[in-house]
């Protein structure tokens, strides 16, 4: 269910594109702004919850999943260089499976340590600020990575999608219509970040319960769907 | 020793019909797949290489059916048409990953690299790479696990005349080998050089089926039509339609000429110089009218 030779194709891939700077930029920029926080303002739980659940989790997660979940696929579909994976005898869902597990650590990577390290530098974990929204970071880097490595499968304009649901739906609607919360990867996180630090700091629309389920609902379901395009995926000629 | 069966095979897109209800079988040796740009052959070699679905009928390799099944790759190579690879390794990274994809490993990859000569260059970011370059490391990449089946679209597409004739020759020894090697071209002389056997595609119809020097025939023998120009085309005229090799003229006032139509090539090309000589007329021009690789394949689809 596994193929280093795809992991490793995969994450060159991903990590000497253009588009990788932005991996290093977001954790950067969250740091800095981490750091300037705590030297003008000093430590405080509130603050440093509001960081971490403004940016780093409604901001940076989403991109980070956007651009490593579709750029682990979406660009060999493209330019049809996924011929040289497809013309050998390795399962399709080993394939998914194996790029999801790369997108997935590369998004890990990339918004979660640095969340942990954000927070640490914000008010040294106070209250479980740092450990709750790293666990959220952790969690939505899963069904991040699996929603935005089924839309490079289907989609051309995967990145382009996966922004509007990451910024629009996530980061707006979210904030304005009710409903949209509970269907909200980023709502679910909260809610096992709720859990870590316990009540008042942190508080999610959604229950626990309720977020597991969606969580791995989501991210089996979207896998899946990804084994099966990949598997009647055509590539057209060029006439 | 593997045979690829593709029976009464449609392939549409659309509205548009790409294939239309081809059967062949293509077996040990080198086979060309001819036709002009847009005829199919790509949809063809797609179909064949499990990329894309046929709309109706089958593809089968050995009896067993291709598309959806990942465990024809060991016995098939493809080398696409398209350029993209992963331009960010190198030769020998990109021919590696080819042989572990196929549970090979290193040795396997070297020797690829040895048979398409290439070992000079695998230490160079295939992004640097020229036209010719690449088409060899993507054979490379489909020879690591000796398949029985090479499929190479357009495989000449771009490469100098040496290398042109470095793949002939490694393809002709393939074919020696007893592999099925079957590539496709829209240049009739690429096919004759390399391909004892040829298939003929035209708008997505199977037109002709054999060896080359029956199509070769078929294409001399259709009516070939010129436009001459000579010092006297009346009395030119009347000497050639006086031959049978002739079936028709028409005096082409727009442009100053003659348009001949002649049914026998090679009686036609010997008399219309000699008639001119005998009659004291000179010719100021003979031009072929309709060689475009179109119009011949067009003629073969009617015959």
């Amino acid at each position: 269910m596994y193929n280093p030779t795809v992991a490793r194709l995969t994450y060159r891939a991903l990590l000497g594109r253009r588009r990788a700077a932005l991996l290093f930029l977001l954790p950067g920029m969250l740091l800095v702004i981490a750091a300037t926080i705590r030297l003008l303002n000093g430590a405080d739980d509130q603050v440093a919850a509001d960081v971490l659940g403004g940016f780093a989790l409604a901001t940076m997660v989403p991109l980070i999943g956007v651009i490593a979940g579709t750029g682990a696929i979406g660009p060999e579909i493209d330019d049809g260089s996924i011929v040289y994976l497809l013309s050998k005898p390795v399962k399709r869902p080993t394939i998914i499976l194996t790029k999801l597990t790369v997108a997935v650590a590369v998004t890990m990577v990339f918004s979660a340590v640095p969340t942990l390290l954000a927070g640490f530098i914000l008010n040294g974990n106070g209250q479980q600020v740092a450990v709750a929204y790293t666990v959220a970071a952790l969690v939505a880097s899963i069904a991040y990575s699996a929603l935005f490595l089924l839309l490079g499968t289907v989609s051309r304009h995967a990145v382009v999608i996966g922004l509007v649901y990451a910024l629009v739906w996530e980061a707006l609607f979210g904030s304005l219509i009710a409903g949209a919360r509970t269907l909200s990867v980023q709502q679910w996180a909260l809610a096992l970040a709720e859990k870590v630090t316990g009540e008042g700091l942190i508080s999610s629309e959604v229950g626990l319960t309720t977020a597991v389920v969606l969580l791995a609902a989501v991210t089996v379901a979207a896998t899946w769907f990804a084994g099966h395009k990949l598997r009647t995926l055509t590539l057209a000629g060029e006439e | 020793m593997s045979v690829l069966s593709i029976d009464h095979v449609s392939r549409w897109f659309g509205n548009v019909v790409a294939v239309n209800d081809v059967t062949m079988s293509v077996g040990p040796g080198v086979t060309g797949l001819l036709g002009p740009n847009g005829a199919g052959k790509s949809t063809l070699i797609n179909m064949m290489g499990g990329f894309l679905d046929p709309s109706t009928g089958g593809v089968t390799l050995d009896g067993e059916t291709i598309w959806r099944n990942e465990s024809v790759y060991r016995k098939i190579g493809v080398v696409p048409e398209r350029e993209a690879m992963y331009d960010f390794l190198t030769g020998r990274e990109f021919v590696l990953a080819n042989a572990e994809l196929q549970g090979l490993g290193g040795a396997e990859a070297q020797r690829a690299l040895a048979t398409v000569e290439m070992e000079y260059a695998q230490d160079r970011k295939i992004a640097t790479y020229s036209k010719g370059m690449r088409q060899r490391v993507k054979m490379a990449s489909a020879l690591v696990h000796e398949p029985s089946v090479l499929l190479l679209d357009e495989p000449f597409n771009g490469m100098d005349p040496r290398q042109r004739m470095q793949l002939m020759d490694l393809l002709r020894r393939m074919g020696a080998e007893g592999r099925t090697v079957l590539f496709s071209s829209h240049i009739l002389e690429e096919v004759e050089q390399l391909a004892s056997h040829i298939e003929v595609i035209v708008a997505g119809r199977h037109a002709a089926s054999g060896d080359f020097r029956r199509i070769r025939r078929l294409m001399t023998d259709r009516p070939h039509r010129y436009l001459v120009r000579s010092s006297d085309d009346r009395a030119l005229a009347a000497a050639l339609i006086a031959d049978p090799s002739t079936a028709g003229i028409e005096v082409d006032h727009g442009e100053g000429g003659l348009r001949v139509q002649a049914v026998d090539f090679g009686r036609f090309t010997e008399l219309l110089p000699r008639v001119a000589r005998e009659r004291g007329i000179r010719l100021l021009t003979v031009s072929p009218s309709d060689e475009s690789l179109e119009s011949v394949f067009s003629y073969l689809v009617a015959a």
